[in-house]
C-alpha cells in the first residue's frame, strides 16, 4: 500500500517534469542557505476537483478543474519566507527560492546530500480516485434521484437544489529533514437543499454529507435520509414562532452542534494564538476551562471521516489530541512552526489550503466524549429553556474569547417536555465561560455527517465536529421575542 | 513589486483565449465563453516590529465554459499551454454531454456585447521592493503599538499588493483585455485591562497605492478602536435603536443586493420575491451602481459575459425597488433583460440624509452603536436576522459604554423599512460607499 502511495506521488508529480531526488535537494539546499534557517519544505499537490448542480429537477451545470504546483517555505525563527510554482519545471521552482532572501542573508553553507527517506504512513482512507470510479451519467443519477425522493415525499415541496462535488488530491511533502511523506485524499460531498411553501409561507431545509470515500457512498439509503430530512427540516421551520431572546438553559443535540467546541473552545487551542498569547486560552494549560463533565478531542484518525487525515501538510501523522480532559485545559493544536517556538511536540495539525497556501494549526475532527445521561433525561430536566438541534455556521473571536453559532431548528422546552418549534437564532457566549456551565453530558455521543468547512485567516478545509446531547445552564439566544 | 518571474503577458492570454475558443467551435460546440488572468503579488506581515512572513504569488487561470444543443459544461486549470487548454475545453465538453438541456442557457444576446472598452484607470502596480514594503508594514504596526499602554500585544500589520492582466472572450467574437492592481494594508492589535483582552483592527485598500491613507494613521486607527472596547460588558436584553457604523452598514446593503440577485428570484428563495416597482427602503434612499467610475475598485466596462455594464444604475430608486440583478441565463429565466451584472454589482453608493456620525448618535438619544457583526444568522428565503454583535451602549447622546456577548435580531424586510438616517460619515472603501444607518427599532439580546 505505501509503495503504491510513493509511486503515485511520484508519477502525478515529479516525473511529468523529471524531477529528481538531487533536483528536490537543491531546491531544499536554496531554502535552507539563509543564516539561521530552521527548517524547511516543499509541498508538492496535485488536485482534480468535479461538481454538478442540480436545481429546477434538472442537472443544469457542472465544472471540472485542475490544479497543481508546489509550495516552497522557509523558516528561520519566527520568520517564515513563502512562495509557490503552478510550473513543476526546475527552472521555475528554483527561481520561486529566491523568495528566501528576503527572510535572510543568503548563507554559504556547501550543499548537503541528503538520503531521502520515503516515510511510511497509515492510510486511513482508500487512494481510489472517486472522479474516475463512477460514471459521469452515475453522478447524474445521483443528484436526480435526490430531487425526485425530496419531492416524492411532501408535495409542500417547490423547488430542490442539490450539488455533487468529488475531488481527487495527490500530496508530496518534501522536508529538510529528509523526509518524502506522500498521501492520496479523495473527498466527496452530497448537499439538499430544499424550498417548502404552504399559505403564500416559504421556508428552506437543507442536509448533506460524505467523507473520504467514492461517489458510491451515497446509496439508496443515504439519498433518501438527506432529501427526507432537508424536507423535515423545512416543514419544521414553516410552523415555528418567533425565537424568545435573553440568557437561558440550552440543550444542544448530539452531532453537528458539535460546531460548538469547534467555535468555543477549537479555535482559540490553535497553537499559533497561544504562541502570540492573542487567545483567551493562551497560557491556561492545567487550569480548568470547562465543567468536570467534558473531555474534548481533536481527531484526525478517524477512517473515511472528512476531516481526517493520514498525514497532515507537514508530513506528521496526525493524531487523537486531547484538548480537555474532565474540565481541565491538555494542550494545543500544532504545527511544526509553533511546536517548535513554543518548545512543545507537533500533533499533526499542520493544515494548508493548497500548495498556494502557507500551513498553520487548524482542527480535523473536533468532538466531545460522551457523558453518562440519558438525552431524555437531560431536556426533562430544563424548566424553561431551548433545544437547538441544527445548525447554520459560527464564528468566534478568540481574543475575547466571544463565539456564536446560529441554530436553523430549535424548539422550546417547556416543564421538561419539548414543545414548540422557533426559528432560528444566533447564539452567543465567552468560551471560557460558557463551557464552566455545561451542566449535563449525554451518552449519544455522535459525529457529524460530513458537511464542515473551516475557515481562517482566508483559507478553507474540511473538518468534522461531533458531541453527545449537552445542556448549557446559561447561553445567549438572540431571538426577537423578549 | 518585484519583477514577476516567467509571466504570461496581455498578448499571450488573448492567443490562449482564441485558442480555446477555436478548439471548442473544431469539436462542434455551438458557443463558448473564456477567461483567463494573469498575476503576481507580495504580502508581507511585520508583527512585534520584525518581519514575520513574506509571501509571493505568481498565479495563471484559464477558466472556460461550452454550449451545446442548450446544455454546457464548465472547466478551469492553471494550465495555459496549447495542450492544457485542449484538456480543459474536452473536460467541459465531456461534463456537457451529461447535463440537462435548458432553453436559457448560452452566451449572453450579441447585441448587448459592450462596445466602448476605454481605459479605466484601474492598473497602479507598486513599484516598491519587499525590504520598502516591510518597511511600511513595521511602521503601521509602531503607530499602533505605541498609541496607548494598554496595547499589549499584536497580531501584525499587512501589507498585500497584487497586480495582472485579464481577459474575457466568446464565440461572439467578443474579446477583451484589462489590467488591474490592488493594494491593501492593515493592522490588528490587541489590548487588555485586568483579565479583558480584546482585539480590533483597521484596512485600507486600493488600486493605487499612492491613494492609501498613511500607514501611521491605519494603525492608530486599530489602536484606537481596540483601546476603546476594553471593559466591554453584557447589557441586559431590551429592544432599542441600533446605529451601524459605516463598515457595518455595509452588510445591510450586501445583504439587500443578495435578496435580488437573480439566481434567488428565479428559484423563488428571495424575501424580497415580488417587490419590483414596490417601496422597500425609506424614500430618502437611494442606491446605485456605478460601473464605470475611474480607478474604483469594481470598474468595468462589461460584465462576466461581455455585456455593456450602464454608466450608473439606481437600483433603489428613493425607495422603490428598480429590479432585479441579472445576469443572462437568471434574465431569461425570468423573462426579463440582463442588467449586466454577471459577476455582481459595481461601485454601489447610497445617497445619505445628511447628518454627521455625532449627529446620528444625537439623534439615536438611547441605543446601540454596533461595530462588531460576528456569526451569519440570516435567512435569505424569510428575512430572518439575527447576529452575534459587539459596540457601544449610547445614553442621552453620549457614548456610555463598551457592550459585547449580545446579538441583535429582526427580520431584514422591516429593518430596511425601519431605517431613520443615513449618515454622511461615508466610508468608501471596497464595492459599496456608505455612511453609518440608524434603525429605528430591534431586539437586542443579552444577560
Amino acid at each position: 500500500m505505501n509503495e503504491h502511495f510513493y509511486s503515485v506521488a511520484q508519477a502525478t508529480l515529479l516525473e511529468p517534469t523529471g524531477l529528481t531526488d538531487d533536483q528536490l535537494n537543491q531546491f531544499i539546499h536554496q531554502l535552507t542557505n539563509v543564516g539561521d534557517c530552521d527548517f524547511a519544505d516543499l509541498y508538492f499537490q496535485y488536485a482534480k476537483h468535479e461538481s454538478w448542480s442540480l436545481d429546477e429537477g434538472k442537472v443544469k451545470s457542472g465544472s471540472f478543474s485542475i490544479d497543481q504546483g508546489v509550495g516552497l517555505r522557509s523558516v528561520c525563527g519566527e520568520k517564515t519566507a513563502f512562495a509557490y510554482s503552478e510550473d513543476l519545471h526546475t527552472n521555475s521552482i528554483l527561481a520561486a527560492t529566491d523568495v528566501v532572501q528576503a527572510i535572510g542573508r543568503s548563507g554559504q553553507n556547501a550543499q548537503m546530500q541528503r538520503s531521502w527517506k520515503a516515510q511510511s504512513i497509515k492510510p486511513l482512507y482508500s487512494p481510489d480516485d472517486p472522479l474516475a470510479a463512477m460514471d459521469d451519467s452515475a453522478k447524474v443519477a445521483i443528484l436526480q434521484k435526490v430531487d425526485k425522493v425530496a419531492r416524492d415525499h411532501d408535495p409542500r415541496v417547490k423547488e430542490v437544489m442539490a450539488s455533487l462535488s468529488g475531488v481527487y488530491e495527490v500530496v508530496l511533502v518534501v522536508t529538510s529533514d529528509g523526509r518524502q511523506v506522500p498521501d492520496i485524499r479523495p473527498l466527496v460531498r452530497l448537499n439538499v437543499s430544499v424550498i417548502v411553501e404552504e399559505n403564500g409561507k416559504r421556508e428552506r431545509g437543507s442536509m448533506g454529507g460524505g467523507g473520504r470515500c467514492g461517489f458510491d457512498y451515497f446509496d439508496d439509503d443515504i439519498i433518501d435520509h438527506y432529501a427526507h430530512e432537508a424536507v423535515r427540516q423545512a416543514l419544521v421551520s414553516l410552523v415555528a414562532i418567533d425565537s424568545p431572546a435573553g440568557t437561558m438553559e440550552v440543550v444542544l443535540g448530539s452531532g453537528w452542534p458539535g460546531i460548538l467546541l469547534h467555535e468555543a473552545v477549537g479555535h482559540g487551542l490553535e497553537g499559533d494564538f497561544n504562541r502570540k498569547g492573542t487567545s483567551a486560552f493562551s497560557g491556561r494549560i492545567g487550569e480548568k476551562v470547562a465543567s468536570e463533565y467534558c473531555t474534548v478531542v481533536d481527531d484526525g484518525t478517524l477512517s473515511d471521516r472528512r476531516g481526517s487525515l493520514s498525514i497532515d501538510d507537514e508530513g506528521n501523522a496526525s493524531q487523537n489530541t486531547v484538548l480537555i480532559e474532565k474540565g481541565i485545559l491538555k494542550g494545543y493544536m500544532q504545527d511544526e512552526h509553533n511546536a517548535r517556538l513554543m518548545g512543545m511536540g507537533v500533533t499533526g495539525n499542520g493544515r494548508r489550503e493548497s500548495f498556494a497556501h502557507l500551513p498553520m494549526p487548524r482542527m480535523t475532527n473536533t468532538y466531545m466524549h460522551a457523558g453518562e445521561h440519558h438525552p431524555q433525561e437531560i431536556i426533562k430536566s430544563v424548566k424553561k429553556g431551548l433545544y437547538a438541534v441544527n445548525f447554520g455556521g459560527g464564528q468566534v473571536d478568540i481574543t475575547s474569547g466571544k463565539f456564536v453559532f446560529s441554530s436553523s431548528e430549535a424548539y422550546l422546552i417547556e416543564d421538561g417536555k419539548v414543545t414548540q418549534p422557533v426559528k432560528g437564532a444566533t447564539l452567543i457566549g465567552n468560551g471560557p465561560q460558557a463551557m464552566q456551565t455545561i451542566s449535563m453530558v449525554g451518552n449519544d455521543m455522535a459525529l457529524d455527517s460530513g458537511v464542515g468547512v473551516c475557515g481562517k485567516e482566508g483559507q478553507s478545509v474540511p473538518v468534522g465536529v461531533g458531541q453527545p446531547t449537552l445542556k448549557m445552564d446559561a447561553l445567549t439566544v438572540g431571538g426577537v421575542t423578549l | 513589486m518585484s519583477n514577476s518571474t516567467g509571466s504570461v503577458q496581455t498578448q499571450n492570454l488573448a492567443h490562449a483565449a482564441e485558442y480555446a475558443l477555436d478548439y471548442a467551435r473544431k469539436q462542434g460546440m455551438d458557443q463558448a465563453e473564456v477567461s483567463l488572468h494573469q498575476g503576481t503579488g507580495v504580502a508581507v506581515t511585520a508583527r512585534q516590529q520584525v518581519l514575520e512572513t513574506v509571501e509571493k504569488n505568481n498565479d495563471a487561470q484559464i477558466s472556460l465554459s461550452v454550449y451545446k444543443d442548450h446544455k454546457t459544461g464548465s472547466s478551469s486549470s492553471a494550465d495555459l499551454s496549447e495542450r492544457g487548454i485542449r484538456a480543459s475545453v474536452d473536460a467541459a465538453i465531456s461534463i456537457a454531454r451529461h447535463t440537462g438541456a435548458d432553453d436559457c442557457l448560452g452566451l449572453a444576446d450579441k447585441e448587448l456585447m459592450a462596445t466602448e472598452l476605454a481605459d479605466l484607470d484601474l492598473y497602479h502596480p507598486w513599484e516598491k521592493n519587499i525590504a520598502d514594503m516591510v518597511d511600511i508594514a513595521l511602521a503601521c504596526e509602531q503607530a499602533a503599538l505605541e498609541f496607548d499602554d494598554k496595547i499589549i500585544n499584536s497580531e501584525g500589520a499587512s501589507i498585500n499588493s497584487y497586480s495582472g492582466h485579464a481577459v474575457y472572450a466568446n464565440s461572439h467574437g467578443f474579446i477583451n483585455q484589462t489590467k488591474g492592481s490592488n493594494h491593501s494594508m492593515s493592522c490588528s492589535v490587541i489590548g487588555a485591562v485586568d483579565d479583558n483582552m480584546q482585539r480590533d483592527y483597521w484596512y485600507d485598500s486600493s488600486r493605487d497605492p499612492s491613494k492609501l491613507v498613511s500607514a501611521e494613521s491605519i494603525g492608530k486607527e486599530a489602536a484606537r478602536r481596540t483601546v476603546r472596547r476594553l471593559g466591554a460588558s453584557k447589557i441586559a436584553s431590551t429592544q432599542a435603536p441600533v446605529l451601524y457604523e459605516p463598515a457595518m452598514a455595509k452588510s445591510l446593503i450586501s445583504h439587500l443586493i443578495g435578496a435580488i440577485k437573480g439566481g434567488s428570484i428565479y428559484k423563488k428563495a428571495s424575501f424580497m420575491l415580488d417587490k419590483v416597482g414596490e417601496s422597500v427602503l425609506p424614500e430618502f434612499i437611494t442606491i446605485a451602481e456605478n460601473p464605470h467610475k475611474m480607478g474604483a475598485s469594481n470598474s468595468a466596462r462589461h460584465d462576466g459575459e461581455g455585456v455593456a455594464t450602464p454608466a450608473y444604475r439606481a437600483i433603489i430608486d428613493s425607495g422603490v425597488l428598480t429590479g432585479y440583478v441579472l445576469g443572462s441565463y437568471t434574465a431569461r429565466k425570468l423573462g426579463l433583460q440582463s442588467t449586466a451584472n454577471s459577476g455582481g454589482v459595481r461601485n454601489l453608493t447610497v445617497s445619505n440624509t445628511g447628518e454627521s456620525f455625532d449627529e446620528l448618535i444625537k439623534k439615536m438619544g438611547n441605543g446601540l452603536l454596533l461595530t462588531e457583526l460576528i456569526g451569519s444568522g440570516i435567512n435569505m428565503v424569510t428575512g430572518d436576522y439575527s447576529r452575534g454583535a459587539a459596540g457601544f451602549w449610547i445614553e442621552n447622546g453620549e457614548i456610555q459604554m463598551p457592550v459585547e456577548e449580545i446579538t441583535i435580531a429582526g427580520n431584514l424586510r422591516d429593518m430596511y423599512r425601519d431605517i431613520v438616517a443615513v449618515g454622511a460619515d461615508i466610508d468608501t472603501r471596497g464595492n459599496t460607499e456608505c455612511g453609518s444607518i440608524l434603525i429605528q427599532n430591534m431586539t437586542i439580546a443579552g444577560s
